[in-house]
């Protein structure tokens, strides 16, 4: 009994009188399994190996040691939600889900517990007003923006009108695929094109009946919201019907080696729109490799470093400890809460010099989030596939999206989702 | 002919091959139900790992290359020689052949006169162990499949059929894939392979003397665990054959092994201890399908192929349960 109380005693002891070791719980909902795990997992790898690189390299963020809490979702919105629900006590700053699905089930959960969200380039558009979104965030850019930057781009391609045209939205029939039809119906309004909607069902395997569909149509261009699969094949069987690839615009999840490879040579010319720059000639690159991957301490063997994919995880990665860096400066201490980080998230500004100095310049659109705009300036360039060479090159610059159309449909849905869940709106 | 006529009709014929690709999953689960009563839930898993394994040996991968450089700290992954498709596919085989026979003395062997819903857990939990396996095996990247079939719609058909319409008419000629033509003819070859194998083989006549009654089979003395590796090595070639046709479209990835959510339907269609049925059942659900959704998607928006594939399904059902060549059940109190 006595040797019992003896050890109690002991571990007692030096449980209080342990010092508590501070740190920053970035949770990475990631997706390793399932049919969408080849596209999560150079995510996933890019993700958690910046926050790798800042402890490694910086010691942390403002001398905070960083732990990432994994937990694996399979792109499932069921299990993502359980994936946040069993995260968030760990002390968790920011949910990043990587799926409209699960961002859209964490919407409300996230603001009961005040813990925020940036969902980069998916999830609830109308996320964006943070009039009445206080803990969603969704810079550098939108579906709705995406939607607007490849209309904007078909237009271009068509000598400035699309009156007339055919424009064909091949979709993954999910809370993801369904999202930018809202606005191609408003810009096909407002540029007089004919817009059809085609939806693939998961995994989107088989596609004959959607393509086939094209083939009789002839669309003169095609829009693309796909994920996983899904993509790989619909380039191909557009390479198949002899579709050209120059007027098929994937939106930025489309826009990967993965999606492109499986096509070959038939695959040359496609385009995607980009959130950030391709290839892995940056600085950041370099630490990258110096005090991550060649020390073996890489989330993966190191293969994904510079692809698109791993890229869109490391840039993600990026924002949430900017965003914490400037949560720290507004308020004077490194231990920082979630509600700390949904202010520096609120303050965040990606310039040029701030890029230049994290070993991105060039690398991402510029912007500053303000109370009211919680997804920048809606920025994004189209990126083209050249089989020949296997890389992805810009054609374009960063272009900004049609405000006019856009600013009114996010103040529409935001202002029904308040109505719905009784929301004042704040920034006032 | 009027172009609707026209596309009406080549929707059909894409149907009936898109058909061919799914009856070339539900054979594997038919053999292997038919020699032994266990309904394969690793199928479609097994159609993605051959397919792993074709591709890997193909491009010289190293097998377990994270693994052994995650273990030694070495930094292997592509051996120095990549090998024709032709030798790559045998090879594959071979490696179906010893899955096949590890399944029976691993799994099967332990499992025999257990209740049917037993041997089917233990083909979920092979499905599970499988899907991990090949990742560790040949990663999770997606692959690219290039076993030399041709791909791409048939310029010759087109320009075949693009006079078929009436003049003034919007008819761009008939669409057909060449890879669901070579498909096709595939399917048919190892329908006929698998028909000689089972009536002019002794092997062949063993397997279906087991299908038929195993305690009369095993009393004339036939070994009930050669043949389960017999034809669970015919239905991992089935499964190699599916998957580079499937892989030839899309990459090999991950979401090759939810091929077998298509040979669902068709199976309950065709019944599940028939080849015919198989075949047949996989040209109805296909047509059915593609024309269920080039009528109704205008009407009811699109994605119905599905859902549609299970309510047809379904609805053969209602008026024959065992499925349209399914051997009907009488059992006597």
């Amino acid at each position: 009994m006595n040797f019992k109380k003896t050890i109690f005693s002991a571990l007692a002891t030096l449980f209080l009188v342990s010092p508590v070791l501070a740190e920053l719980v970035f949770p990475s909902l990631s997706y390793r399994t399932g049919p969408y795990g080849p596209n999560g997992i150079p995510f996933a790898d890019g993700y958690e190996d910046y926050f790798t690189l800042l402890n490694e390299r910086d010691g942390g963020l403002g001398g905070e040691p960083i732990r990432v809490v994994k937990c694996e979702t399979a792109y499932n919105t069921e299990k993502g939600v359980e994936c946040y629900e069993s995260t968030k006590g760990e002390g968790s700053l920011v949910y990043q889900p990587l799926s409209t699905g699960i961002t859209y089930q964490l919407i409300p959960k996230s603001a009961a517990d005040s813990i925020p969200i940036l969902s980069s380039g998916y999830g609830r558009t109308s996320g964006r007003n943070g009039k009445v979104f206080k803990w969603v965030f969704n810079f550098p850019g939108t579906y709705w923006d995406a939607a607007s930057i490849a209309t904007k781009h078909a237009m271009d391609m068509s000598g400035g009108s699309l009156e007339g045209k055919k424009i064909a939205l091949v979709y993954h029939n999910s809370a993801y695929g369904k999202e930018p039809i809202r606005t191609l119906e408003a810009l096909s309004e407002k540029h007089k094109f004919e817009l059809s909607l085609l939806p693939v069902d998961h995994p989107g395997q088989e596609q004959k009946s959607q393509w086939l569909q094209i083939r009789r149509e002839r669309p003169d261009y095609i829009f693309m919201w796909g994920w996983g699969v899904m993509n790989s094949v619909a380039i191909q069987e557009a390479a198949n019907i002899r579709f050209p690839m120059e007027n098929f615009i994937g939106v930025w999840w489309s826009g990967s080696e993965n999606d492109v490879l499986p096509a070959g040579d038939a695959a040359h010319g496609y385009k995607s729109l980009a959130m950030h720059a391709p290839g892995d000639n940056f600085p950041v690159y370099d630490d990258m490799r110096k005090f991550v991957i060649d020390k073996g301490l890489g989330a993966g063997d190191g293969s994904n470093v510079g692809t698109v994919l791993y890229s869109r995880g490391m840039y993600a990665a990026i924002m949430a400890t900017e965003a914490a860096k400037t949560a720290q400066k507004i308020h004077g201490v490194s231990k920082i809460t979630p509600t700390m980080m949904r202010d520096g998230l609120e303050n965040l500004e990606m310039s040029e010099e701030k890029m230049a100095a994290i070993g991105i310049a060039g690398f991402s659109p510029t912007f500053k989030a303000t109370c009211e705009n919680h997804g920048g300036q809606g920025s994004a360039a189209i990126q083209q596939w050249d089989a020949k060479k296997g890389t992805w090159s810009f054609i374009t610059e960063y272009m900004n999206s049609d405000a006019s159309v856009i600013e009114p449909l996010i103040l529409a849905d935001s202002a029904q989702y308040a109505a719905e869940n009784n929301i004042k709106e704040r920034c006032n | 002919m009027s172009a609707d006529f026209l596309y009406t009709i080549e929707v059909i014929l894409n149907g009936l091959m898109a058909g061919v690709l799914y009856s070339l999953v539900a054979l594997g689960f038919v053999l292997i139900f038919k020699a032994s009563g266990i309904f394969n839930y690793a199928q479609g898993v097994m159609a993605l790992f051959a397919a792993l394994t074709l591709v890997g040996l193909q491009e010289g991968r190293v097998p377990f290359a994270h693994l052994i450089n995650a273990v030694f700290g070495t930094k292997v992954h592509h051996f120095d020689w990549t090998l024709p498709a032709i030798a790559a596919i045998i090879f594959t085989i071979l490696v179906m052949v010893l899955f096949a026979v590890l399944v029976e003395k691993l799994i099967l062997k332990h499992l025999v006169n257990q209740e049917p819903i037993i041997l089917f857990m233990a083909t979920i939990g092979l499905a599970y162990f499988m899907e991990g396996f090949g990742d560790l095996m040949w990663g999770s990247d997606v692959k690219t499949l290039n076993v030399g079939i041709p791909q791409g719609g048939s310029l010759w058909f087109e320009d075949f059929t693009i006079g078929w319409a009436a003049e003034g008419e919007k008819f761009y000629g008939m669409y057909v894939d060449l890879l669901d033509v070579w498909a096709a003819i595939i399917a048919i070859s190892l329908v006929l392979f698998l028909t000689v194998f089972s009536q002019y083989t002794k092997s062949g006549r063993a397997l279906r003397a087991v299908a038929d009654d195993h305690q009369a089979a095993l009393s004339v003395g036939i070994s009930l665990r050669v043949i389960w590796v017999l034809v669970w090595s015919i239905s991992g070639f089935v499964a190699l054959v599916a998957g580079m046709m499937w892989g030839a479209k899309s990459g090999v990835q991950f979401s090759l092994s939810l091929i077998a959510l298509k040979a669902l339907p068709v199976l309950m269609l065709g019944g599940f201890t028939s080849i015919p049925g198989a075949i047949v059942g996989g040209l109805i659900i296909g047509a059915g399908e593609k024309l269920f959704e080039f009528f109704m998607a205008p009407i009811i928006g699109g994605a119905t192929e599905n859902w549609f594939a299970y309510v047809l399904a379904l609805l053969f059902l209602v008026f024959r349960p065992q499925g349209l060549f399914g051997e009907k059940i009488i059992e006597r109190v």
